[in-house]
């Protein structure tokens, strides 16, 4: 699937909720099904630290797709860390690097990645394109 | 006999009150980040721009002598709050932060020497920490830092042991802003003063609950915020004793301050401006009269009878509910409640709360080496201002049973 397909598919997903619990439930199943983080990548180097929870991501290629594997200690950004997993992993860094990611918006979880300070995860985001834009001057 | 305040027509006084949240009406419990200002700010600031905006102290038209009127009265109203003896011990700054930040550039850098110590707490925010790290750094003086125990309360008997011929300065906080501890500052002081040290007192949290009298605490500065006691952000005020305002050199150059200015030698200002450089924060210095001028319309002693009362019914509340646990136990508190949630991390206490149009504050509070004490990353805070009510508190309650529920 491309990066737009899966966007479109979580957009979809969470059309099907109609009140803030069901929404959020469903992120805190996503976080918790996000297997854990092997500790040998929860290095000091892949985290990304948030003023308030952190998020380890590391980055691998494969077949010539980057893959991302990602954790977090707070249950919710882990939620949306793997929804991000999900849209950009096993992509080429082509694609990752100029991806357009408006699928957060469109589900109304845009805050989250306003709050730069606060969880990480737009510094998260940055660090995934840092990657792709890396591994493409490899090639 | 206290007089019942009348919250409806408090709550009526602050407009931000009926606004809504994720389609839920505001329950704001974070005033201890910042409290909200009621409509007598709000028009005051209004009136300000829109009357009798000039720039003060200089010039010498009907609005320039108006504004600066209303400027100098704003300083009157912060010496009458703090009971200082004189307005000239009151320097307007931009808050605690940059009061703090002038003690440390200007006492600290001309009195403080190599080997020096100075005293602070586990309980400091960081802007109560960082300045005297610079300054320790710059000078070789030397941090020490008094203990506090399990429930929050500082360690005396360290603190006592601490003291010594070497200690020059003591700057703590009045109130835990993390756990809510008032501090015995009198004491503090007392015993900082027997072996000749001055001592600075962090009073940001504590100005909007309980009475404040420089002259019978004897202390040598006091720092304090106006956006915590219902007042505009971007001011507030040092109280400095005059002796040692007069003998400290100012830091920031610039007009204002200054008496004679030659390319040879500039003379400086006398107190307070030797330490306002440049054009003021004159509207919210203005506005901060009348954020005064309502607290003490209310009363502090009602306020703080109330807020009491809150803050008791919610610790009871919170005890019901299983895993929950208030970090921060001390006898003597303001309405401050901090807490933990078995297995659950505070920012999607936050984020889950929020969603319920319930404000709080979750994370280290600025108070990293105290969370560190306690063995945490952070918790969740609820704070609790004169216009809150027993139902926001129900709805904070049922609000934690959902994200128990949602969570667990």
């Amino acid at each position: 699937m491309t990066i737009k397909e899966v966007q479109d598919e979580l957009i979809s997903d969470f059309e099907l909720f109609d009140d803030w619990e069901s929404k959020y439930e469903y992120i805190i199943d996503m976080g918790k099904q996000l297997p854990t983080m092997d500790v040998q990548y929860k290095t000091e180097e892949n985290i990304i630290k948030g003023c308030q929870s952190l998020v380890w991501l590391h980055a691998y290629m494969k077949d010539g797709r980057l893959q991302f594997v990602a954790d977090s200690d707070a249950i919710i950004v882990r939620g949306l860390v793997s929804m991000l997993v999900k849209v950009l992993s096993d992509q080429s860094p082509e694609d990752i690097a100029k991806a357009d990611l408006y699928f957060l918006k469109e589900i109304g979880l845009h805050q989250h990645l306003a709050q730069t300070r606060s969880n990480g995860l737009a510094s998260m985001v940055k660090q995934m394109r840092a990657y792709a834009y890396a591994f493409q001057a490899v090639e | 006999m206290l007089k019942t305040l009348d919250i409806t027509a408090v709550r009526n006084d602050f407009p931000i009150l009926n606004e809504v949240v994720n389609g839920k009406p505001l329950v704001y419990l974070d005033n201890a980040a910042t409290t909200q200002k009621p409509k007598q700010v709000l028009d005051a600031l209004a009136g300000y721009y829109g009357h009798y905006n000039a720039n003060i102290h200089r010039g010498i038209h009907h609005l320039a002598e108006k504004a600066t009127a209303a400027f100098e009265d704003s300083r009157k109203a912060m010496q009458q709050f703090v009971n200082a003896s004189s307005s000239d011990e009151i320097i307007f700054t931009y808050g605690t932060t940059d009061s703090i930040n002038l003690v440390a550039q200007t006492f600290g850098r001309s009195f403080l020497g190599k080997g020096d110590e100075i005293i602070i707490s586990t309980l400091e925010h960081h802007s109560n920490i960082v300045p005297w790290q610079m300054l320790c750094e710059e000078k070789g003086c030397i941090l020490k830092v008094i203990p506090v125990n399990e429930e929050g309360e500082l360690d005396m008997a360290a603190y006592q042991q601490m003291l010594s011929e070497n200690t020059k300065l003591v700057s703590v906080v009045h109130v835990s802003n993390a756990l809510g501890t008032i501090n015995p500052i009198k004491q503090i002081i007392d015993q900082a003063h027997t072996v000749g040290a001055k001592v600075l007192i962090d009073g940001a949290q504590a100005c909007s609950h309980l009475e404040i009298d420089v002259q019978a605490l004897d202390c040598d500065f006091y720092a304090f915020s106006m956006h915590k006691i219902y007042g505009p952000t971007g001011i507030g005020a040092l109280y400095g004793k005059r002796s040692l305002l007069e003998a400290m050199p100012p830091y920031r150059g610039g007009g204002e301050m200054i008496k004679e200015v030659t390319f040879e030698k500039t003379t400086y200002n006398e107190l307070p401006y030797k330490f306002e450089a440049g054009t003021p924060n004159i509207a919210d210095a203005v506005a901060s009269k009348f954020a005064l001028d309502y607290v003490n319309q209310l009363g502090k002693e009602h306020i703080a009878a109330y807020e009491n009362e809150l803050l008791a019914y919610a610790t009871q509340a919170m005890a019901d509910i299983p895993g929950l646990r208030i970090v921060g136990q001390a006898k003597q508190k303001v309405s401050v409640l901090s807490f933990v949630m078995d297995g659950i991390h505070h920012q999607d206490i936050g984020v889950l709360l929020d969603q319920q149009g319930i404000a709080i504050r979750t994370g280290h509070h600025c108070t990293q080496p105290l969370m560190q004490r306690f063995g945490l990353s952070g918790t969740s805070r609820a704070s609790f201002a004169v216009y809150n009510t027993i139902e926001e508190i129900d709805a904070l309650i049922s609000g934690l049973h959902k994200v128990k529920r949602m969570l667990g």
